[in-house]
């Protein structure tokens, strides 16, 4: 159906890749193991498409910048997973549900319409109303992905808590 | 990439609109081919051009959100997300 078919042994080695980062910053990927391979399927026949891991229950421009929030782990993960208890498309799933101890629900699209995506301005400069803090020595950036936070002239070029890229961040203060 | 006609017994007009990629949308085609109901569905993800344009401007119609799948019986009822229940009791099962 898909342009590209990505091999078992690529799609073995992506998921432990992801488990093991997952649970090494207290995520889970969902435990249902076909269910999960044809989700890193899917994010291995996006790499191949647009050139990253752009969500795949999620239509992608093709454009990076316009799809940045999409591209996996999502923006809306964290929130989603206190929410909902699983990620959007449910590649990454909450302790509890991990457990057994939580049913997994349809998680409804957090990712604003296509048209407020169009409005809003991508949030790239100081916010206002932080004119006290202005007088800080070195901004401080902010992972859009898990929240993490840093004080230096340049954002990290991966996140050491989430692994997200440096395109990621934003300027918090 | 085209409109692909899926045999079965005729429950009305359903469309589903799918990602190619989603485990969700492919859950709710097998759900669809499982209750043996005539359907049509289309992989957005892999229109484009024009094609594309066209079938997202059908897509928002309904739901204004664009996100899939989006199920649409008698071109009036709209059900998004893989929702089972839902979609079986649109199609009178």
């Amino acid at each position: 159906m898909t342009d590209f078919e990505p091999s078992p042994d690529e799609v073995d080695t992506l998921l432990e890749q992801l488990d093991r980062e997952a649970e090494e910053m207290g995520y889970h990927l969902n435990p249902g193991i076909e269910f999960t391979k044809d989700l890193v399927r899917g994010l291995l026949v996006n790499e191949n498409r647009y050139g990253y891991h752009s969500c795949p229950c999620r239509l992608a421009s093709g454009d990076r910048d316009e799809d940045l929030d999409i591209i996996c782990p999502c923006d809306y993960r964290d929130q989603d997973l206190n929410d909902y208890g699983a990620c959007y498309c449910a590649l990454y799933v909450s302790g509890e549900v991990m457990a057994g101890e939580r049913e997994l629900e349809p998680v409804p699209e957090r990712r604003p319409s296509p048209e407020m995506r169009e409005k809003a301005a991508r949030p790239l400069s100081i916010p206002s109303g932080s004119e006290p803090l202005s007088s800080l020595s070195y901004p401080v950036w902010r992972c859009r992905v898990c929240g993490y936070l840093c004080a230096r002239d340049d954002p990290p070029g991966v996140c050491p808590i989430c692994k997200a890229g440096m395109d990621r961040f934003e300027r918090f203060i | 990439m085209e409109l692909e006609h899926v045999e079965g017994e005729k429950r009305g007009k359903v469309m589903l609109y799918a990602l190619s990629t989603c485990v969700w949308c492919n859950k709710t085609k097998k759900l669809l081919s499982d209750l043996g109901v005539d359907y049509s569905y289309i992989y957005v993800d892999l229109l484009k051009g024009d094609e594309r344009k066209r079938t997202l401007e059908e897509v928002k119609r309904h739901n204004p959100n664009v996100s899939f799948p989006t199920t649409v019986i008698d071109d009036e009822r709209c059900i998004v997300g893989y929702k089972e229940r839902e979609i079986k009791e649109a199609l009178d099962l």
